[in-house]
């Protein structure tokens, strides 16, 4: 098994609309993969295909070698993908604390009963999580946030946040959707150390959405380009930014070539 | 021991002093005053429950009356047919106890059935978001309804009597006291995290691993639960069901009592379905009392009209009910590890 995550011909259509077309992209263990496009390339539909939000037309998704076609996202979440959203999505009336450890509960082991009569089982295992939580938000900083109402948090630390309660699913894979959206430069470069960080400590691989193309060259060993939900491009950073296809995708070019690529 | 089930234990034993001692002299001297009280406590149950669904789980269930319909006529059913024969095998209709147990059990056999009925109606409709859950569960409502209006064994509109009349303080208030518990301790817990998940944001559960259905089913089945045993209450406490009891206009008076308390807020829930029980019977005295003055008791004479003034006075100013989400956050932010357990 030499690739986590396999897209197989995967296509997606909307109505008329061909949003991703035939693409095909591995992600191997502990890579570090990014996807780029210009606006409406198809990027966080690839996300959405990959965790179940929506319904592949043809093609397939392997994960680990099972296929993922047709199960909802939180059996996709269950099986070690993990995801933030473009927009965040935090849990807005939980603490920082609470929303980590909800993204827990995928692995409970306890059932109602167990919580209802705080039995031995559930108090173990919430002690557990509990600890996991603390170890996490401690490894991003943000532990002494941990009573404050995430809506609270700087937008920066909202961003750590929501990929911290990804990482408590305990993924083998994680998508990250335009995580420097919206932040300064410096802020921006720090993301960039976490990102590098993440990788190393918890050892899993990262499919990374950017629109920030000094973050996804500076980072990613592996890019792949996507316009009008087609792969243009797929290659080292170095490779990417001569590729001329990529130039005219992003910068505009001569009708002629566009529609050869439609 | 916990402190919750401390006070749990302490509530349910001054509750068992208050109805072996005092029952009898406030239902004979104050019997006007006895039936507010009851009916307030089957209030409680029916709003605390429906505020793990609508509340703590951000659905809109317009159907709590179609449980407490089917609870009501499953033990007033079970009861009529089944008490003569079980009181005979354990000691008589006169032993106290006997008849405590044989309630006991028509509760259960009340909270069952509903609890079943939720199951089978909230897994094909907790798919379903908002309004489209609100319009589908007010149909389910109308659905029990009708169908008790037309099965002749039910007394279709001529209505049931009931027999029995357990119902006393300690029952109405045991199960009040034990559904708050219950609701309490699912909302601080594991699955009440994923409550909560489920209604700030679906999307965003799911892609944590949250069964966003099995958590609505879930807060679905026990709500009905306990919405099926406070039907059992009203049954043996009203003597007499009929379907209209349990119409659309049910449903609403336990949504209202939610909102007013504050989503998401036991307390809240418990305080507004006392002050909504109680706030038409003190409008109806108020026109008989001196404290009005003559002139304005026409105006008293409309207390429904009244009634709808003041809550819609209420809802402008505390948009967030009685107990808002804002103070229900704080109290969560203050003390987090709350799984006292």
């Amino acid at each position: 098994m030499d690739s986590l995550l396999q897209l197989n011909h995967c296509t997606i259509r909307f109505g008329g609309l061909t949003a991703v077309s035939d693409l095909c992209l591995e992600i191997g263990p502990g890579e570090l993969v990014g996807l780029i496009g210009p606006n409406g390339a198809g990027k966080t539909t690839v996300f959405n295909l990959v965790t179940g939000v929506y319904q592949l037309t043809s093609g397939e998704v392997r994960f680990c070698n099972e296929r993922l076609n047709g199960l909802k996202p939180y059996t996709i979440t269950s099986r070690g993908i993990a995801r933030t959203f473009q927009n965040i999505r935090l849990f807005s009336s939980l603490t920082v604390f609470d929303n980590v450890r909800a993204a827990c509960n995928l692995h409970l082991k306890h059932g109602v009963r167990d919580a209802l009569l705080r039995s031995k089982s559930f108090v173990v295992e919430e002690e557990l999580i509990a600890k996991k939580t603390m170890e996490l938000l401690q490894i991003f900083g943000l532990e002494r946030f941990r009573e404050t109402m995430c809506k609270s948090l700087s937008y920066g630390d909202q961003r750590r946040l929501e990929i911290v309660r990804a990482l408590a699913t305990n993924p083998k894979l994680l998508l990250l959707d335009e995580p420097a959206a919206g932040m300064n430069p410096v802020e921006k470069s720090s993301l960039m150390k976490l990102i590098d960080m993440i990788q190393e400590r918890f050892q899993i691989s990262v499919l990374l959405v950017e629109h920030d193309m000094r973050v996804v060259m500076g980072i990613c060993r592996r890019i792949c380009v996507l316009d009008y939900g087609l792969k243009i491009a797929e290659g080292p950073p170095e490779v990417i930014r001569q590729n001329p296809k990529v130039v005219e995708a992003y910068l505009g070019g001569d009708a002629q070539i566009r529609s050869s690529n439609a | 021991m916990t402190r919750a089930r401390l006070y749990l234990l302490l509530s349910l034993i001054l509750l068992l002093l208050l109805s072996v001692f005092g029952e009898r002299l406030i239902a004979n001297q104050f019997a006007y005053y006895y039936d507010i009280l009851i009916t307030s406590g089957i209030n409680v149950i029916l709003a605390v429950s429906l505020n793990l669904v609508n509340g703590y789980t951000g659905q809109f269930s317009l159907g709590h009356a179609g449980f407490m319909a089917v609870g009501a006529y499953a033990s007033g059913c079970w009861s009529n047919n089944l008490d003569p024969m079980l009181l005979s095998l354990i000691g008589g209709s006169t032993n106290p106890i006997a008849s405590n147990l044989v309630f006991v059990l028509s509760m259960g056999v009340a909270g069952l059935l509903a609890a079943i009925t939720g199951l089978l109606v909230g897994i094909p409709s907790l798919r379903l978001r908002g309004d489209y859950l609100a319009i589908v569960t007010l149909g389910f409502g109308e659905i029990i309804r009708t169908a008790i209006l037309n099965l002749d064994f039910l007394g279709a509109s001529r209505g049931l009597s009931v027999s029995g009349g357990y119902t006393n303080l300690f029952w109405t208030f045991g199960i009040a006291a034990l559904c708050s518990y219950t609701v309490l301790g699912l909302v601080h817990s594991t699955y009440g995290r994923g409550f909560l998940t489920v209604r700030d944001d679906e999307v965003a559960a799911e892609a944590m691993g949250i069964n966003t259905t099995k958590y609505k089913v879930i807060a679905f089945v026990v709500a009905a639960f306990f919405a099926g045993i406070a039907g059992a209450l009203y049954a043996h406490f009203k003597a007499f069901i009929t379907p209209e009891g349990f119409n659309f206009f049910r449903s609403v008076d336990v949504v209202v009592m939610v909102i007013l308390g504050g989503m998401g807020s036991t307390t809240g829930v418990c305080l507004a379905a006392i002050l909504l029980t109680i706030l038409p019977e003190l409008l109806r005295s108020l026109s008989h009392t001196s404290i009005v003055p003559p002139a304005y008791h026409g105006l008293l004479e409309n207390r429904l009209i009244l009634y709808s003034l003041l809550l819609i006075l209420f809802m402008l100013t505390r948009p967030q009910g009685l107990f808002g989400s804002r103070l229900a956050v704080r109290k969560r932010a203050g003390t987090p590890s709350q799984s006292d357990g």
